[in-house]
């Protein structure tokens, strides 16, 4: 993978920069899939390792679980293969594929019990009963529920029953994980926990994980990588903190984060805004071309005194319009006359607003650094 | 990533290979759609293609010779001459159907059996059939016959296409009177059974009324007899020996009266589902909101109540007019003289032996079922659209002077249906009516009575039997498949439409369509024909669309994530199906199966052109016994399928019980 800061690291993983020491696990190669007149994947190519956790991460109907389908053999691309572990899988059925899979409705069979949820991928392969019960018994541990056996899914909180549903999956040891937002259903305060317990169970078996879902945090927190999709493109492929700090396109710095955008024009390789010219990175954009610029607010440093760093690049005059404590951080409305009046929102720490003593009403200068300034081209 | 839209590259779209559980399960689809084909679909081409088949007499295609008493033969002349000459057979008097015959003789006025006359006769074209005695000639070479041969030359119509039945048909006034009779009895039992199943209904999902659980199963009890059953029951209210027959004031109960009153008690149960289901699902707050407006009580029920329920009382007039002009029973045992068309296309084959006619009406009864089912489907998406989730489920509030109303209501049909009951157990206990008035059970001793006796009746619970366990196999097999195979959408449209053709298909028209395609000597089936696996075959194909339509039901109301996650897990499908689809919907299942028990011990359309002596069924011999004047019999008959029926439900509502009890830890939500 290319580590690398800046422009650079936003390449899509598929651009596959020199030799590789070994074959991708998993690789998808031009893949479409169209319903009828409506095309729900455009040439889709994505390659992931063994072992790696890739969230696929997007708007609803961008197609996350179109091209989830597609890998699982349950609604075959049109166009397009797939191939696992180095065979070619493309025209496999869903039951001649190697991979555990869990919904978001969890699909657990309601009649039977939990014990015999999990053990039904075990069974029918002559195990002796013995060895399914010790393993339906270590599959419970590894979830964290033990004493559950004997209940049936409706008798099982949300977690529990998601729970279920993912050691079902994995008793038969797929090569594969397959989750589509299993999370979804859940409340907000299981959910972050069953974030982590996922991450640590897939890290603690090692296997090769993807896991749908429309919600940012979720893939930033569980991800090694983020596949971020949009209208059935990839935007970008990269590790969270790439996505984050060097989206590739403006949807994806929309869509992951939270930003400041403004229109401007490219000249002598700034961009202004209102009276001010920013130094940005700009990349490959050509002189003369209409971008949009993001900025995003915990990039917004505040100066301690009004005047002492006016004249430098990227820095400007602001007025505090309103705070609001939002637990560990302040998130600041600010309003720049050199911004010809353009709201700006910022995220200062507690640590900043209590040394520098901020408050509402007060007129301040913030810096905008120029590696942060992300600069985009503006279709039409 | 480059903006620009580029297209999908051309080529065939990507087809997973099929697995052995895929294979299986459009084998299985296939097999169940073959015998919807063979049970169904070429039954009716055979009969469609008859009704287009015209028998006659073409005279053209003889030629006779005679000879003198000494021996000497004169000019050959040709059949259609010497009609001619004598003026014998109008056109119309040569048509005829499959069983016609013409004596030869009738061209011969001097013909004598004894006189030493000879004479020839052959054909001038291929086809010119004739019989002598029972042997069949067709030949153009000359057949001698001496003149006590020639008595028994009778020639044999031959076969043309055409739409010549139809015009018959329609010019023969007596036959086209039955469309205006059916159509009137239709329409008239149609409005009485909606206005009485829409308030009966309305009551019971709208008022605070008491005993709503009992009127609810008083309103089911027709469906547990034969259709036949209210007629007998009228006789003896108003029959000419009838106990309230001054009511009547000198009207006869036999016919229109007779008909439409029987009528509303069969159809009764069917409209009132309809209705109930419709009103059931209404919601609180239109209710609310119209109340909030001022609107008046009688207001609401006109902008808010009847357009909720219009989709329920469209569907519930259609279903209940189309059982009014298909059915049977009621119109021979209390129809007198006043001819329908079910009553037709019986009369045609079984009294006529005109198959061709018989063919004919059905395919004109076809229409009004056909039109109506379209337009039920139609409105029970609507009535599903109308549905939305957040609805609130309309609470009923407590209002005497209403509740008392719906009690009369209610209390008035469940009279008239409990009487009609009543009556049946009364004939059937009564030793003679009118002259002895003592109970015995007499009139169950149906071995000294025509209509097969008591093997009638265990016929009957063995092909119910037979057709509640295969039929249920077999249509919620099928409907898994159709439900659950992956692609494959051509075979599964195919599928739909054979599963949801049977529901438009009258039973008469199935029975007579099966003479047709079955009790053909060419057919590698014919020897089915007359076997108790005929009668199977045509009541779980009558049947067939209810409970395919329960099934699919039940199994959209299942994950449809089961199956990827059972093959993901290297499962077979059919592990799946025992373990899991099965348990979860066996109340489906065994609603599936009381349906068609019920249904085949009271059905007599279909079955009645396909039973034969060793497959007597007790609603045919209550039809039998009716007609040969053996009414109480006949009534005690019905009463028995009436208590087989009771027993059968109860059973059913039993087991269900046990199994919603036994998996209530799992059912919960
Ligand atoms: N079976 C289908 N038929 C037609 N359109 C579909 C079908 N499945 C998905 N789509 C469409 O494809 C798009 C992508 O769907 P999906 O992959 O489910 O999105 P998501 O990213 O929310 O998982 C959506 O616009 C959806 O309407
Ligand atoms: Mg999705």
């Amino acid at each position: 993978m290319n580590a690398a800061g800046g422009a650079e690291a936003a390449t899509p993983l598929d651009a596959r920069p020199g030799p590789r020491e070994r074959e991708p696990y998993l690789r998808i190669s031009n893949l479409w899939k169209a319903f009828g007149d409506f095309v729900a994947l455009r040439d889709v190519s994505l390659e992931i390792e063994q072992g790696e956790f890739v969230c696929f991460l997007g708007p609803s109907g961008c197609g996350k679980t179109t091209l989830l389908r597609a890998i699982a053999g349950l609604d075959p691309q049109s166009r397009g293969t797939i191939e696992q572990a180095g065979v070619d899988i493309s025209t496999l059925p869903a039951s001649r594929r190697d991979y555990g899979i869990v919904f978001q409705s969890y699909a657990l069979f309601p009649n039977l019990t939990v014990r015999d949820n999990i053990a039904f991928g075990l069974e029918n392969t002559r195990r002796p009963r013995r060895e399914i019960d010790a393993r339906v018994a270590e599959l419970l541990q590894l979830v964290g529920l033990p004493e559950q056996a004997r209940k049936y899914p409706t008798q099982l909180s949300g977690g529990q029953q998601q729970r279920i549903a993912l050691a079902r999956a994995i008793a038969i040891k797929p090569g594969l994980l397959l989750l589509d937002e299993p999370l979804s259903a859940l409340d907000a305060k299981v959910r972050v926990h069953l974030r982590h317990e996922i991450k640590e169970l897939q890290r603690k078996l090692g296997v090769t994980t993807i896991m749908v879902t429309h919600d940012q945090e979720e893939a930033l927190s569980m991800a090694d990588r983020i596949v971020v999709m949009n209208h059935g493109v990839i935007e970008q492929v990269g590790t969270p903190t790439e996505v984050y700090r060097h989206p590739a396109t403006l949807f994806v710095a929309d869509f992951v984060g939270e930003t400041n955008k403004f229109e401007s024009v490219l000249r002598d390789g700034n961009v202004r805004i209102g009276d001010v010219a920013l130094q940005a990175s700009t990349g490959a954009i050509a002189e003369g071309k209409p971008v949009t610029v993001a900025v995003r607010p915990e990039d917004i440093l505040p100066h301690p005194a009004a005047h002492a760093d006016d004249g430098q690049p990227n820095v400007f005059r602001v007025q505090i319009e309103d705070m609001e404590f939002l637990g560990s951080y302040w998130r600041t409305h600010l309003r720049a006359a050199a911004l010809r009046g353009a709201p700006l929102v910022s995220n200062f720490s507690m640590n900043a607003v209590r040394r520098l003593g901020l408050e509402t009403g007060r007129e301040i200068s913030v810096e905008l650094p120029a590696e942060r300034v992300l600069v985009f081209p503006r279709e039409g | 990533m480059d903006g620009t839209q580029i297209a999908m590259p051309p080529g065939k779209a990507v087809r997973l290979r099929v697995d052995r559980d895929g294979a299986i399960k459009r084998l299985f689809m296939v097999v169940i759609g073959l015998y919807l084909v063979i049970a169904l679909a070429l039954p009716l081409y055979a009969m469609m293609s008859r009704s287009l088949v015209t028998y006659s007499f073409d005279l053209t295609r003889y030629e006779f010779q005679v000879s003198d008493e000494a021996g000497n033969w004169g000019e050959p002349v040709s059949a259609a001459e010497l009609n001619a000459r004598l003026g014998r057979f109008a056109p119309t008097d040569l048509r005829t159907n499959t069983n016609g015959r013409l004596s030869a003789t009738d061209f011969f006025p001097d013909f004598s059996f004894r006189s030493p006359v000879k004479y020839r006769l052959r054909g001038t074209t291929d086809n010119a059939p004739w019989l002598v005695g029972l042997d069949l000639k067709n030949t153009t070479a000359w057949q001698e016959y001496d003149s006590n041969t020639f008595r028994r030359v009778n020639l044999r119509p031959v076969a043309s296409q055409g739409l010549q039945n139809y015009a018959e048909y329609f010019s023969n006034p007596a036959l086209f009177s039955s469309i205006e009779n059916s159509i009137f009895i239709a329409t008239v039992s149609t409005v009485l059974t909606v206005v009485l199943a829409f308030g009966f209904a309305y009551a019971i999902n709208r008022s605070c009324m008491p005993f709503k659980g009992s009127f609810r199963l008083v309103a089911m009890m027709p469906i547990l007899v034969p259709s036949l059953l209210p007629g007998i029951a009228l006789i003896y209210l108003f029959g000419n020996q009838g106990m309230l027959k001054e009511m009547l004031g000198g009207q006869s109960i036999y016919g229109p009266l007779g008909i439409v009153i029987g009528s509303v008690f069969f159809t009764f149960p069917h409209a009132f589902i309809i209705i109930s289901t419709a009103l059931s699902l209404a919601d609180q707050r239109q209710y609310e909101a119209a109340e909030s407006l001022r609107a008046s009580k009688w207001r609401t029920f006109w902008i808010v109540t009847i357009p909720g329920a219009r989709y329920g009382l469209i569907s519930a007039a259609f279903v209940t007019f189309t059982l009014v002009i298909t059915d049977f029973g009621l119109p021979k045992v209390i129809g007198g003289q006043y001819n329908v068309l079910a009553i037709d296309i019986y009369k045609q084959v079984i009294g006529q032996q005109n198959f061709e006619m018989g063919a004919v009406v059905s395919m004109i009864l076809l229409i009004p079922a056909v039109v109506a089912f379209a337009v039920d489907r139609q409105m029970q998406k609507k009535q599903v659209s109308l549905l939305s989730a957040r609805s609130v489920p309309f609470e009923p509030r407590p209002n005497r002077r209403f509740e008392m109303f719906c009690l009369a209501w209610c209390g008035a049909i469940a009279v008239f249906i409990m009487g009609i009951i009543l009556v049946c157990q009364y004939a059937a206990l009564v030793k003679f009516w009118p002259y002895d008035l003592s109970l015995s059970l007499n009139n169950y001793d149906f071995n000294r009575m025509d209509g097969g006796g008591w093997a009638s009746y265990w016929n009957s619970i063995e092909m119910a039997a037979l057709t509640a366990v295969i039929g249920t196999v077999v249509v919620f097999t099928g409907a898994y498949m159709v439900e659950k195979v992956d692609g494959f959408a051509a075979g599964r449209n195919v599928f739909q439409f054979l599963a949801m053709l049977p529901m438009a298909i009258p039973g008469m028209v199935l029975g007579l369509a099966y003479i047709f395609f079955f009790n053909n000597p060419a057919n590698p089936l014919n020897a089915i024909y007359g076997t108790m696996a005929i009668l199977v075959v045509s009541t779980v194909t009558h049947f067939y669309t209810v409970g395919h339509l329960t099934a699919l039901t039940a199994l959209k109301q299942i994950d449809a994530e089961f199956e990827p996650v059972a093959s993901s897990l290297r499962q077979p499908f059919y592990r799946l199906f025992a373990r899991v689809t099965v348990p979860v919907c066996l109340p489906a299942i065994l609603d599936i199966s009381i349906y068609l028990f019920v249904n085949a011990m009271t059905t007599v359309s279909a079955v009645v052109f396909l039973y034969s002596t060793q497959t007597t069924l007790a609603s045919i011999a209550v039809l039998n016994m009716d007609d040969a004047g053996d009414i109480a019999p006949a009534a005690a008959m019905g009463m028995m399928i009436f208590y087989t029926n009771a027993v059968a439900r109860i059973l059913h509502a039993v087991v269900t019980r046990r199994v919603l009890v036994r998996t209530q830890a799992w059912r919960r939500r």
